[in-house]
């Protein structure tokens, strides 16, 4: 009877909806419009097919819990094949529909992200860069449209040195350890923090290139035997990954002394390595498997109703998923943050957007609220931090799943930070910004 | 009809040997012209200028470029994407390193630069022909990236190896709007192609020619092989490098070694192939259809398949995008080898008759 009536409500709710819809004054639904210069096919098709899928999959889930305080969210996706000038083009394409209100821009390639910085500072264009992209970005008074929220990889690395410490008993001292790296702009960023690190922990740093896209590494495994290190820390990519881990067990090397970045550290690079990949470890930002409230009433919500992106299911709770959650996660609270403050249930317009970015506030009464508890690091940031964690877990594959084995790891900030102003300083040189000035915009608060 | 040029008397050597004897031509070349330089910048979009027009004259010069060497020269070339970064680091080197340089000069050292890497991995063309030479300009391809990514001098010791350029400003102008920038391409890759277009009838051009279709018939009527392959090495790198100088300050803004790959050289290459080999016109045809017809399929696939309410989702678009720009490249060759700038001589010799054919 009661199920009975409820239906009869529904059934009421929707045709009065569609009456009013049909004869009502048409109001002006306010919308948020996100652009998605998103990839689903090429070389790393597969990696952004996991990663949009859950971004959109959350954005589905927002509007179907009634949108963000009323406000729907729009989107369009156009692939960029993970290509540069691709991505420029579709970001041209977009850009006049997003200028209204639009979602931060997220590209998931560094290069993209490269080329997108200087265009979105032009267009005023919020522009976020989860866990890759321009890091010096950070320092937000040369940057103010640009957020590598998170985390970045000098905090990552300097992590992976803090959990290495921890395990040594506090000290690296004497150690020997082997930075192997993608020779692009992703595997070099991180170097000078590691310098940094190796003089401050008295370690031994060897840097050890691999040349794109790293599907042959004998030469540098064969020196990697050589130099007997105590621990790997790898950045790899794509296909690179899995072929250091079947290199490493060949040469005999433990993979229990191999730490991956996030980028190799997702289902899509173990799997493939079968048996080579066990005892393989990982940082991540973002834990994975469907054990997260959020992940599990994402799945129950949108896919029970039938609005879920993916086209192969078995990716949900992936690490790349989860990752995809967890951006769009962020990009809506800012929103949220902006609307607390310029008025809720109202669409915003990129300025506002961009506060939102600047003053976000994720803390772990917000995260459980979100049911997103232990997904995400708390996020706060500010106008010279536009990173607002720098946190990772550390992981490991035991050859089915990833077991997460450490809590949240914060870099050495006071080690890292100074090298963003600096690179940011020269940048703004180069280019004639005058920087923003941060503590006097506080003071005004 | 159209094509008609009779009565048209040249009654000076300076007549008959301008570079559009035919009047109609000329009209077309000057109506051409005025519409790209005043009639294009009035009425297009943003859009339109960042992201097809631009990326359109940039690909343009490279094919120029390349179809010089191998169009006219007769020498494979698989090396042009690593000549466009040596131009674009070559001429962000000379803004960031020498304080006032002005960016059209460092544009035109950036070319010179260029030409200078393109006669040295030119030197085996002296030796070597057809395919071997161009396993030997995939050397260049190769190294200069690797140098590139190796030494982090040359790229202002940035520690990520990606350079950003600084912003375009010429006599106190900022190039800083899309229209702004796509005038200062329009007006640099005009002028070039003028040049080129001017070269290839000169001295040179048919020294080019010569050693094209038979080199050692060339030399026995006093070619001198190794200046004229290095000279079209040379003029082409040239071309190259202003065009990657072009792509890093008016398109892209920040570009990084790995950008320039060999599947770039591959697209300039297939540009000329389905443009027309040995054509200047040949080379802003092909670089049109390949850059813009994906980007045409990609706007107008996803709203095919919404009208007849096919089930396509972003993925399947992509690849039935990829699909039928294939077929239509092997289409085009089938129909016509000689490439797309054949199709237009066509149409003008039917124009000639027009209305009565025999």
């Amino acid at each position: 009877m009661i199920k009975k009536s409820k239906q009869f409500i529904v059934a009421a709710a929707v045709s009065a909806a569609c009456l009013a819809g049909a004869f009502g004054p048409a109001q002006a639904a306010e919308e948020q419009y996100f652009m998605l210069p998103s990839y689903r096919v090429g070389p790393y098709g597969a990696n952004g097919a996991a990663w949009y899928g859950g971004f959109i999959d959350y954005l589905s889930y927002v509007n179907m819990k009634g949108g963000i305080d009323g406000v729907q969210i729009a989107w369009d996706e156009c692939e960029t094949e993970y290509n540069n000038a691709k991505g420029v083009e579709c970001y041209e394409r977009l850009k006049a529909k997003a200028k209204a209100a639009p979602g931060p821009i997220h590209v998931m390639s560094t290069g993209i992200s490269y080329a997108l910085v200087d265009k979105t500072a032009a267009d005023k264009l919020p522009l976020a860069m989860m866990g890759y992209g321009l890091t010096m970005a950070v320092d937000g008074s040369v940057f103010p449209w640009a957020f590598p929220l998170v985390t970045t990889y000098q905090m990552q690395a300097s992590a992976i040195i803090k959990f290495l410490k921890d395990k040594n008993a506090g000290s690296l001292a004497g150690k020997k350890i082997v930075y192997l790296y993608h020779d692009s702009a992703y595997g070099k960023e991180p170097i000078l923090a590691l310098e940094a690190e190796s003089r401050l922990n008295k370690f031994e740093l060897v840097q050890i290139p691999v040349a794109h896209p790293g599907n042959e590494q004998g030469a540098q495994w064969q020196r990697i035997r050589q130099e007997k290190p105590d621990y790997v820390i790898m950045w790899g990519w794509g296909v690179m990954n899995m072929t250091a881990l079947k290199t490493a067990q060949k040469m005999g090397f433990p993979r229990e002394k191999m730490i991956g970045s996030w980028w190799a550290g997702s289902e899509e690079d173990v799997v493939p390595a079968g048996d080579a990949a066990k005892g393989y470890m990982s940082a991540t930002w973002n834990v994975s498997g469907k054990g997260v409230p959020l992940i599990a009433d994402i799945e129950k919500t949108v896919y029970g109703g039938g609005k879920g992106n993916l086209s192969d299911k078995s990716k949900l709770g992936t690490i790349l998923y989860n990752r995809g959650v967890s951006a769009a996660v962020l990009s809506v609270e800012s929103i949220r943050a902006a609307q607390a403050k310029y008025g809720k249930g109202k669409a915003m317009n990129p300025e506002q957007v961009r506060w939102g970015m600047e003053n976000l506030n994720l803390d772990d009464a917000r995260l459980k609220a979100l049911g997103a508890t232990g997904l995400l690091p708390e996020v706060k940031t500010s106008c010279d931090n536009h990173e607002g964690s720098g946190k990772v877990k550390l992981q490991q594959w035991d050859g089915s799943k990833w077991v997460v084995l450490s809590d949240w790891l914060e870099g050495n900030k006071a080690l890292i930070h100074p090298l963003f102003q600096a690179d940011a300083k020269k940048y703004a040189k180069e280019k004639g910004i005058t920087p923003r000035d941060c503590a006097a915009e506080a003071k005004k608060k | 009809m159209f094509y008609r040029e009779t009565g048209q008397f040249k009654t000076s050597y300076g007549a008959d040997q301008q570079i559009f004897p035919i009047r109609q031509d000329r009209i077309g070349i000057v109506l051409l012209l005025a519409v790209a330089f005043v009639g294009v910048p009035a009425l297009g979009s943003e859009y339109f200028f960042s992201a097809i027009l631009i990326p359109f004259l940039i690909f343009s010069l490279a094919a120029l470029g390349l179809n010089i060497l191998t169009g006219y020269a007769g020498q494979l070339s698989l090396g042009s994407a690593a000549f466009m970064a040596v131009g674009a680091y070559a001429a962000y080197n000379f803004q960031v390193r020498v304080e006032g340089m002005p960016v059209l000069v460092s544009f035109v050292l950036a070319g010179l630069t260029a030409a200078g890497v393109g006669i040295l991995f030119g030197l085996p063309s002296l030796r070597i022909k057809g395919f071997y030479l161009a396993v030997a300009t995939l050397a260049a391809q190769f190294f200069i990236v690797w140098c590139l990514t190796k030494f982090p001098y040359l790229s202002n010791d940035s520690s990520s190896g990606v350079i950003s350029v600084p912003g375009v400003s010429i006599l106190g102008f900022d190039f800083d709007t899309p229209r702004s920038k796509y005038l200062l391409v329009l007006t640099l890759v005009t002028l070039l192609a003028l040049a080129a277009k001017n070269m290839v009838r000169s001295t040179t051009g048919r020294a080019w020619m010569a050693v094209r279709d038979m080199d050692v018939a060339a030399e026995v009527i006093g070619i001198r092989l190794m200046h004229t392959k290095l000279l079209a090495f040379a003029v082409s790198s040239f071309y190259c490098g202003v065009a990657g100088a072009l792509y890093a300050f008016c398109y892209l803004g920040s570009v990084e070694p790995d950008g320039f790959s060999l599947d770039m050289s591959f697209r300039i290459l297939f540009m000329i192939i389905v443009g027309g080999v040995g054509s200047i016109l040949g080379s802003f045809l092909g670089a049109a259809f390949i850059l813009l017809l994906p980007i045409f399929l990609d706007i107008v696939l996803p709203a095919l398949s919404e009208l007849l309410h096919l089930p396509f989702d972003g993925a399947t678009v992509s690849h039935i995008q990829l699909m039928v720009f294939g077929a239509l490249i092997m289409f085009f060759l089938v129909v016509e080898p000689h490439g797309l700038a054949r199709l237009w001589q066509i149409a003008k010799e039917k124009l000639r008759l027009w209305p009565f054919p025999h």
